[in-house]
């Protein structure tokens, strides 16, 4: 029973930081842009969000300044990809190199410290129920935020006009610019979404998950929440269940490991990368006939003047 | 014009809306030459010229879409600066656009939401727009997504959007290019509704008889400049097209001794699902075509045309080798390369990024096709020299004007780029020639020199298949022509024998069933 | 003020090549103001990061022994990405072709196996780099799964698969329980070109892969068909090639020059096969890929630049204390200048007021 909870509790914490990265992501990817930067993103979140909350004390301040990274981090995908019109996939791996590059220099003078993690809520009567009470009532401040985000972006993009703006954006440029609407603005907005979103997730990763920062902490995250993306098909409530699931898969290694099966912990440790190669190719193959992605997605647009 | 007119009388003494000396510079090219036009209220008024005149760029200052490098537009005889289409459709513009402006995946109340400004609730506008749509017989179903739709049905989201915001001057930019003959009659009854309704309406065509029976005034563009403002119904189509070419159009002439030969081309109940999901299924074509013979297929877009072309062209493989044979060989099952080497050629729709890689040289561009024919290629080596010849000899044959010897593709405008493409796979001397769409979007001097070409390669024994949406070309240099409605082909009729009115009924698939299998239809 | 972008009617032949220099520059530039944030002598440390490698004997050897594997990476990801295949998991391939060739290294350890065993294992490299790298392609052409996604998530799997067999079977029992297989014997080694030196075979070879790949783009239809299905998919298709085919081919053709790559490096200067023989060598040749313009001769030029950036960041950690980590910062923001000015080629940039009310109001 305890181990049940123990695991849930578990699931919940690995799996909202994908969820997180890749809210943003697919905000930016149904505006037609495609960063491939999230990893880069994260790991500067992380690196800024760890050394913010450190220096301040303050674990709100720190998940501000994850944010502010991140946003940073996209501003210099915007510039390249919208303002200057360059290949989206190369300045997206572009943004991962300087920004696995960029973390380790920030976050060197924090390694080896330790801050206190976010705190969790407790409500009393309600956090002590058995088995539900800690998942429901007992979660920190991220945990509620990317649940409260992800309802929040599906009512934007499918309730409110600057949602059906945006998804123009993403299925035709050329009509939305037609009609008047400023597609490179929109996207530039679209794209710092994401890029707050990254640097949150990264930043819950020293704030949350583990109360310190190592270099290349979020080892692989950022691309994982780009497949989960394509997982979702695009589609917010989806979302939520590819990142549970993930969040689920690398939690159940590390209980596996932890259980001394007889398997190489390398094997279990490879599970989560395996498993998004594996997924991908199921959704791909059961979307053979009709692509359900964003249908200006990667695509590059100068508008004429 | 300092002093405002009173309200009432607007309409009567001032034009509603006026351009002066609108200039508009991309660096050294005058794409808009100090143009001067005056639209005034309850007039049908025409803007003419060939590809490349101009038409666009005027237009879409007047909408707000780019700003002009000078000059100065008034509204009501006030002077009027937009900033944008919304500012546009704030004083009254309203726009129809040629390739549209919509969006595949949404459905058509987004779309039309999303070309409103206003504060209007969904719901609110899904009333309107079903309430519009019904006061001016233009039927759409707000629920559908646009990519579920025809040609036609999309240009109706167009127009009632436009009408939506009640709009005092509204353009249409090549609005009856997608449309049957008699889907163009429904829209000029609408046409001259709006315009008694004391709206102005700007009409870009190049389809003259329309525009003489439409239209009040005309303005003609040549060159980026005006060069004539005059009544359409007081000319002749003839004198219409001197002006906007600066000259005398060149006329094509078939030759006389034409012999028709074997079959070259035959299609035997060819059926094809489509790769995409949004595509056309094919359904039992069958046709047969002679050396010497030119058949025409007429249609209006989105009818199969362009899944007809990838199935004739090896992009699109048929499992039955007979369902296709050329020159003899069933090919059903070959790729495009050996349906190349059995003698055949291909000119697909669009010049950019199909029949030619946009940033790629000519030279290049004449690999793509020539590789596996002529000596381009040799052990697996390209020959540069070889590759710059055909280059050169296409440019000598087809009077291809460029910059320089080997430019890219993109470089080369509209006409000179699709006379390099069609040259290019004429001078292969093939003995069927699939072609489709030959002039779309090309300038008249262009057009003949293509024409020309054709008619020329069928006199010379190939069998040359042409598609176009336009009826004048292919009445020009058809022998026969068959429609296509929905993924079937109707049975070819002389075209001697083809009026405009018989066409139109089947491009509109009222009778497809009935040409084919007249004994059924009457059962 | 806006910034705007004008298409240009052709792409511009002398920005092209001097794009990469103008990049350069911009990325020295930008260093020297890192450099000064660090508190570090901007022109001392240029200096030990880019002049003083050039002017040592030894380092000029470093360079080339860092440039092998970047040629030999980049010149297969080149070709992908012309062909609009996105392998990004060289780095994966690199490790799967070091384990593979050192499989058989292990297997002959100590026996009287003769000298085809370097050669065998050069091959197996290559092999196993190929299939590896098919795995993300086969996903893509069969299944539509991006190969981007794919292709780097296998480079953690290669990562902790090499980790197992270190650590696990092949751990030498002689290496004080550290993770690293035996020295390889003689025969399983790629021979230095000068005695005592550190240049070995592989930079032949590397050169050998430059000439191979020149010939192959500018001189062959299949290097034609390389390039016009990148940059036009829909007219190769019309033109009679297919796209599927040259997906699997350049995947593997990258796969395998990333494997042989990686069990050169193993074979050579490492000498034996141990966690971390690759300082990121699959992601640098990316950028190596790009700054050389996709272009085989370019892409020497520059493996050769960022092998100095390698060595140049080694010294400056030594002698100045400059964190490591600059160097990949350096190649990141390398890689942002090159895009950013590429995009010169083929657009012009042209600043205009913002508000066109202003323009207008004049009149």
């Amino acid at each position: 029973m305890e181990l049940i909870e123990a695991i849930l509790l578990s699931v919940l914490a690995a799996s909202t930081p994908l969820l997180l990265a890749a809210t943003g992501e697919l905000v930016t990817e149904r505006a037609g842009v495609l960063n491939l930067g999230v990893e880069g993103m994260m790991i500067v979140g992380a690196a800024c969000g760890f050394g913010g909350a450190w220096l301040s004390g303050s674990i709100i301040v720190g998940a501000l300044c994850g944010m502010l990274a991140g946003i940073l981090m996209s501003l210099i995908f915007a510039l390249m990809a919208l303002g200057l019109a360059v290949n989206q996939v190369a300045t997206g791996l572009a943004l991962t190199i300087f920004g696995i590059g960029l973390s380790g220099l920030i976050g060197a003078r924090f390694v080896g410290e330790k801050i206190t993690p976010a705190p969790h809520l407790h409500v009393p009567g309600l956090t002590d129920i058995p088995l539900v009470g800690r998942i429901l009532f007992g979660q920190d401040a991220f945990v509620y935020l990317s649940l409260v985000l992800i309802v929040a972006v599906w009512y934007v993009l499918y309730r409110t006009r600057p949602g059906l703006i945006l998804r123009a954006c993403g299925d035709n440029h050329i009509s939305a610019h037609a009609l008047g609407y400023p597609v490179l603005r929109i996207r530039t907005c679209a794209v710092m979404f994401g890029g707050a979103c990254a640097g949150l997730a990264g930043a819950y990763l020293p704030l949350g998950y583990t109360p310190f920062f190592i270099p290349g902490m979020t080892a692989g995250r950022g691309w994982i929440a780009l497949a989960l993306v394509v997982f979702a098909s695009w589609l917010p409530g989806r979302l939520v269940i590819g990142a549970y699931l993930f969040g689920a898969v690398s939690i159940l290694q590390l209980h596996a490991q932890g259980a001394g099966i007889g398997i190489p912990s390398q094997l279990m440790s490879a599970l989560p990368y395996l498993a998004t190669v594996i997924v991908l190719v199921l959704i791909s193959r059961a979307r053979t006939g009709g692509s359900t992605a964003p249908a200006a997605l990667g695509t590059v647009f100068v508008p004429d003047r | 014009m300092s002093d405002p007119m009173p309200a009432a009388l607007h309409t009567a003494a001032a034009p509603l809306f006026q351009a002066a000396g609108l200039t508009k510079r991309y660096g050294t090219f005058l794409a808009n030459d100090r143009i001067d036009i005056d639209i005034w209220p309850e007039q049908i008024h025409a803007l003419l010229g060939e590809n490349g005149a101009g038409k666009s760029t005027l237009v879409k200052t007047i909408y707000g879409l780019i700003q002009p490098t000078e000059g100065e537009m008034r509204w009501r005889g006030r002077p009027m600066v937009l900033a944008g289409p919304s500012e546009a459709r704030a004083h009254g513009i309203g726009m129809v656009f040629q390739h549209f402006s919509l969006f595949d995946n949404l459905t058509v109340a987004e779309n039309v939401a999303l070309g409103l400004d206003g504060k209007e609730s969904f719901r609110d506008i899904s009333a309107r727009l079903e309430q519009v749509s019904k006061t001016y017989g233009l039927p759409l179903d707000p629920r559908r997504e646009v990519w579920q739709l025809s040609v036609g049905e999309r240009q109706r989201i167009e127009i009632v959007r436009a009408l939506m915001q009640n709009p005092g001057f509204l353009i249409l930019d090549e609005p009856t290019a997608v449309l049957t003959p008699q889907e163009a009659d429904q829209l000029f009854t609408v046409l001259n509704r709006l315009k008694a309704e004391g709206r102005a309406i700007l009409y870009i065509s190049h389809k003259l008889e329309e525009v003489k029976r439409l239209c009040d005034t005309a303005t003609i563009l040549r060159g980026g400049r005006k060069v004539a403002t005059c009544n359409p119904k007081a000319e002749t189509a003839a004198s219409l097209a001197r002006m906007m070419v600066g000259g005398e159009i060149k006329q094509v002439r078939a030759a006389a001794d034409r012999r028709i030969t074997v079959p070259r081309l035959i299609v035997n109940d060819l059926c094809l699902t489509p790769d995409d999901p949004h595509g056309v299924w094919l359904e039992h074509i069958g046709f047969e075509l002679r050396g010497g013979e030119i058949l025409g297929i007429a249609g209006v877009a989105g009818n199969g045309q362009d899944e007809l072309f990838a199935a004739l062209s090896g992009e699109r493989l048929s499992k039955e080798p007979g369902t296709i044979v050329i020159d003899g060989h069933a090919a059903g099952h070959l790729s495009i390369t050996q349906r190349r080497k059995l003698g055949a050629a291909f000119v697909p729709e669009e010049r950019l990024g199909h029949a030619t890689a946009p940033r790629m040289r000519l030279s290049e561009n004449a690999l793509l096709t020539g590789h596996a024919t002529g000596n381009m290629v040799r052990r697996g080596f390209v020959n540069t020299a070889a590759m710059l010849k055909t280059v050169d000899r296409t440019t000598e044959t087809f009077d291809v004007r460029k910059a320089k010897r080997d430019p890219e593709a993109a470089s080369l405008s509209g006409g000179n780029l699709q006379k390099f493409v069609v040259g290019r796979e004429i001078l292969r001397e093939p003995v069927v020639l699939v072609v489709n769409q030959p002039t779309w979007g090309v300038d008249a001097g262009a057009a003949a020199v293509i024409r020309q070409a054709l008619l020329d390669l069928a006199a010379s024994g190939a069998a040359v298949l042409v598609t176009s949406q336009d009826l004048d070309e292919l009445a020009e240099i058809t022998d026969r022509i068959a429609v296509m409605f929905h993924g079937r082909l109707s049975a070819p009729l002389k075209t001697v024998e083809a009026s405009r009115e018989r066409l139109g009924l089947l491009m509109g698939g009222s009778s497809i069933d009935s040409t084919e299998a007249p004994h059924a239809a009457r059962a | 003020m806006q910034l705007v972008l004008e298409k240009r009617a052709e792409r511009s032949a002398t920005i092209a090549l001097v794009s990469p220099l103008i990049a350069i520059g911009l990325t020295l530039v930008t260093m020297s103001i890192l450099f000064a944030i660090l508190g570090k002598n901007p022109l001392s440390a240029l200096g030990v990061y880019f002049i003083d490698p050039l002017i040592d004997g030894y380092s000029l050897q470093e360079i080339a022994v860092k440039a092998t594997p970047l040629v030999m990476i980049a010149i297969g990801l080149s070709l992908c990405y012309l062909a609009n295949a996105w392998n990004i998991g060289a780095e994966g391939q690199f490790l799967i072709g070091a384990v593979a060739g050192s499989w058989l290294a292990v297997k002959t350890q100590g026996t009287d196996a003769g000298h085809w065993v370097l050669p065998a294992m050069l091959l197996l490299g290559a092999l196993a780099g190929a299939l590896y790298a098919l795995i993300p392609a086969i996903c893509k052409v069969r299944f539509g799964a991006s190969e981007i996604l794919t292709s780097l998530m296998l480079v953690y799997v290669a990562d902790l698969l090499l980790d197992y067999l270190v650590r696990g079977p092949w751990r030498d029992p002689k290496g004080f329980n550290f993770p690293t297989t035996a020295e390889f014997d003689p025969v399983a080694t790629v021979p230095v070109l000068i005695e005592g030196g550190r240049l070995h075979l592989g930079a032949i070879i590397a050169l050998a892969v430059v000439a191979a790949g020149a010939v192959l783009l500018g001189r062959t239809i299949n290097g034609f068909e390389i390039r016009v299905v990148g940059a036009a998919p829909r007219a190769a298709r019309f033109g009679g090639f297919n796209a599927t085919r040259l997906i699997l081919l350049t995947f593997a053709i990258s796969g395998a020059l990333a494997g042989l790559a990686g069990i050169v490096e193993v074979a050579g200067p490492v000498g034996h096969l141990q966690p971390g023989i690759s300082p990121g060598y699959g992601f640098t040749a990316i950028i190596v890929a790009f700054l050389g313009r996709l272009n085989p001769i370019g892409i020497l030029v520059a493996a050769l630049f960022l092998a100095l950036t390698f060595i140049g960041g080694e010294q400056a950690q030594i002698a100045m204390k400059i964190p490591l980590d600059v160097t990949k910062v350096f190649q990141g923001i390398l890689l942002f200048y090159v895009l950013a000015c590429d995009s010169l080629i083929l657009y012009r940039f042209r600043l205009i007021a913002a508000s066109s009310k202003v323009q207008s109001g004049a009149h």
